[in-house]
């Protein structure tokens, strides 16, 4: 590729392709945004089949969501928020030309990542050890509920399913399966974007080490933010869905 | 603008297989694409003529059904993944959109060979599977079959099919922005030929389709390997809920693969009959309503699946809208045609194939958008005949079309006419003789997919085996003297056929910058009344 680059001419700030440095610019974020509108798509087929058994099975999706820790999942998200402002503070140093603020920043934004990925990780193996893993060991019960969670002062249950019913309570186990089949793709998936997003964090740091971004040559930094804002509010959207909606019923 | 091979181009501005498989050189991707997109369709072919060969006497002589199975399940993956939904865009939209819009490049050159890449290893995770035994789903994968029952290997080719659609993913969206941000100066929206336009709209649905079969192809692949349940009835999981989800995109993958071969008929017939392309604005618009109203229709597959009779009903009356902008481009290519100045070069005779293959397959969309009779044949041969003329009339054509009316510009060599006229004649006969007889087929009741049929139906069914020959036939002589011209085919000019473009205003074959100055542009597209027709001597063969 040496070759071709060659043809535009003497080194510029531009790739060859390009006419100017905003016209690259211009043409960068653009390609993120599209490439963010794909994201949406993709997380919306789990959106959507997230929506589509929660309408068919609201028992079984309500006790199980009792089940995730709502505590560990409440922090997770303001330390998530806060990778954003950090994010966002990296890109106005990348912006402003401050070379020590913008590692500073990309590196505070890595370490909240990182202990995001953390608590995922907890979160995972105490489903493990709660044999909430999909699967043929699955098996929801009162034991491996939460100590607030009591079955006799459950309206869910109370209403709808009478666990003494043995056919109703293999349908509870199910689509309880269900439920926590779509909690590991979503918050997978939304995990895998994350590492993917440190890795992207990663480049930039080593970028930032050697000054590679200057005010008006700032643009990785700001499609990376961009990235990692989007997978924030996937997160945003993950934890009421699966933690919060009907908790309080 | 010599035009002559002898000058330096991008074909000869680098030499070695490094220079080519690290090209970040729109025209080179093009071409490796070409190479890849081509042997997949041979090797899609080879397995449709098994299927033939097979379909060829009522009893399963040749191959058990599992076998069978294996083979149209490989035609079905191979043909629509690796060569008609990428075929045009990554070879012609490839090579001519920078040059389109007056560009030195795609936006994203280097992601550009990396959606080629990712094609590639796509293509050898679908291949490889054929080697360990291949898939006997049919290429819509569906559950629970796939998901939970059969032994075959979903999971190679499910993977293959991921990473090929985040290849289709970077081509559409550098499309875009390239098309929105690298127009030379002058060049508005409404002065872009229409090929631009169709890819404009292609990408659309790529970037909105592309990433829910993404998806679903992940929950399949996560259902049978980890046991999470999505689709599986045993767990309380619906199956319909995959077909939802894989004709979201699915059905949209036609206009994947149509809007482009629309796009190569409107620069071809508007070249060849010498004339504006009647209602260009019209046929621009009439793009981005096929990709809008295309991704609602999709719940015209699934008439027969526990689907409400309200729900089929909406979904019967936005299939027939879809109707309406395709008859417009019908309607102004044939505008376009009256009156004008035809002279019937191969790329011409390609794109009346298209019109006739493209009418047939429309039409009798209709009637399989209307209910009833979509529940009289769902599943019969008349289904299998309706989307081959669609897909595979409509795109090969205009696929076989363009790759001749640009072959001057890609190889710098002109192809043999005579040759060329003659292929597309065999291509039309040979391609109206194996599938017209499955529409007959089919409504007397012939199911797909099946490897047996009763005696009743041989005489149709050898109609069309015999005309699948011919088809090959018609497919494998321009593979010949293709490849024949690129050494010994007459030198061709900048602009052989007189064309208006901005890809037609630099050299054949071009410079790797494309242009020697960035152009600008001063008027629309298509006024052929202000350039001179060439003469003949210039492109007979």
């Amino acid at each position: 590729m040496p070759a071709e680059a060659r043809v535009a001419g003497p080194k510029t700030a531009h790739a060859h392709q390009f006419e100017d440095a905003g016209q690259q610019r211009e043409a960068v974020t653009l390609g993120m945004w599209v490439f963010l509108v794909t994201e949406i798509l993709f997380f919306g087929g789990l959106f959507l089949a997230y929506a589509v058994y929660r309408w068919s099975f609201p028992a079984a999706f309500t006790l199980a969501s009792r089940h995730l820790d709502v505590l560990l999942g409440g922090v997770n998200t303001v330390v998530l928020i806060g990778s954003s402002l950090t994010m966002a503070f990296a890109v106005h140093a990348a912006q402003t030309g401050r070379r020590r603020a913008l590692s500073l920043f990309l590196l505070l934004t890595m370490l909240l990542g990182g202990v995001f990925l953390g608590i995922k990780a907890v979160e995972y193996h105490a489903k493990f050890v709660e044999r909430l893993i999909p699967g043929a060991s699955f098996m929801m019960s009162e034991e491996n509920a939460p100590a607030h969670f009591d079955p006799a002062t459950d309206p869910a249950i109370a209403a709808g399913v009478p666990s003494v019913d043995p056919g109703a309570e293999a349908d509870l186990q199910r689509h309880a399966q269900i439920f926590f089949s779509l909690y590991f793709a979503m918050t997978g998936m939304h995990a895998l974007h994350m590492v993917i997003g440190l890795g992207l964090l990663t480049w930039l740091l080593f970028g930032a080490a050697r000054g590679r971004f200057r005010p008006g040559a700032d643009a990785p930094v700001e499609i990376v933010g961009l990235y990692w804002h989007f997978v924030d509010i996937i997160w945003i959207f993950l934890f009421p869905l699966l933690y919060l909606i009907g908790r309080h019923a | 603008m010599s035009g002559t091979p002898a000058g330096r181009h991008y074909l000869n501005s680098a030499y070695g297989i490094r220079s080519w498989l690290l090209t970040v050189d729109h025209k080179r991707i093009a071409l490796l694409y070409l190479t890849s997109v081509t042997l997949m369709f041979m090797l899609g072919g080879v397995f449709a003529a098994l299927v033939r060969l097979e379909l060829l006497t009522p009893a399963g002589d040749f191959f058990h059904a599992d076998t069978y199975n294996k083979m149209f399940t490989m035609h079905g993956i191979v043909m629509v993944f690796f060569f008609l939904i990428p075929g045009i865009p990554a070879v012609l939209g490839n090579f001519l959109i920078p040059m389109m819009v007056g560009a030195r490049d795609l936006a994203f050159p280097r992601l550009n060979l990396l959606s080629w890449y990712l094609f590639t290893i796509g293509a050898v995770f679908t291949l490889f599977n054929i080697v360990i035994g291949g898939v006997d789903t049919g290429w819509t994968f569906y559950t629970p079959y796939s998901s939970a029952y059969t032994t075959t290997n979903i999971v190679p080719v499910a993977l293959g099919i991921f990473i090929s659609g985040f290849s289709s993913i970077l081509t559409g969206l550098n499309f875009i922005v390239t098309i929105h941000k690298m127009r030379a100066p002058g060049l508005t929206w409404f002065r872009l030929p229409l090929f631009v336009w169709a890819h404009y709209a292609y990408s659309i649905i790529v970037i909105l389709g592309t990433p829910v079969i993404a998806i679903t192809i992940v929950l399949l692949a996560l259902e049978r390997v980890f046991h999470l349940g999505f689709f599986d009835p045993a767990l309380g999981g619906d199956p319909v809920l995959f077909q939802h989800f894989f004709w979201f995109y699915s059905h949209p993958a036609v206009y994947i693969m149509i809007l482009p071969a629309m796009g190569v008929i409107s620069e071809i017939i508007a070249c060849f009959s010498r004339k504006r392309v009647f209602g260009y604005s019209f046929v621009a618009a009439s793009s981005l309503a096929i990709a809008l109203l295309g991704f609602l229709v999709w719940g015209h597959h699934m008439f027969v699946s526990s689907q409400s009779v309200f729900a089929g009903l909406i979904f019967s009356i936005l299939s027939f809208l879809v109707a309406i902008p395709s008859a417009v481009k019908v309607f102004n290519w044939t505008s376009t045609l009256y009156r004008g100045s035809i002279s019937f070069q191969t790329p011409m005779l390609y794109a009346f194939g298209f019109l006739g293959l493209f009418t047939i397959g429309g039409l009798t969309g209709l009637m399989l958008a209307t209910l009833g009779i979509d529940v009289h044949v769902h599943d019969t041969y008349f289904i299998v005949a309706h989307f081959h003329y669609i897909m595979v009339g409509g795109t090969v054509m205009a696929y076989l079309g363009g790759l001749h009316y640009w072959w001057p510009k890609i190889t710098g060599r002109m192809y043999p006419e005579w040759w060329g006229r003659l292929s597309a004649l065999i291509v039309f006969i040979g391609f109206n003789l194996t599938f017209f007889p499955q529409f007959i087929v089919g409504y007397l009741g012939m199911p797909r997919r099946y490897y047996a049929y009763p005696p009743e139906f041989q005489v149709l069914n050898v109609m069309s085996t015999a005309g699948a020959s011919i088809l090959g036939v018609g497919y494998l002589i321009p593979l010949v003297y293709m490849i024949w011209s690129m050494r010994y085919g007459k030198a061709a000019t900048a602009n052989p056929f007189g064309a208006t473009g901005l890809e037609w205003q630099t050299s054949s074959p071009p410079a790797t910058e494309n242009f020697a100055e960035p152009p600008i542009v001063t008027e629309e597209a298509y006024a052929y009344d202000r350039i001179p027709v060439p003469e003949r001597g210039v492109y007979a063969g």
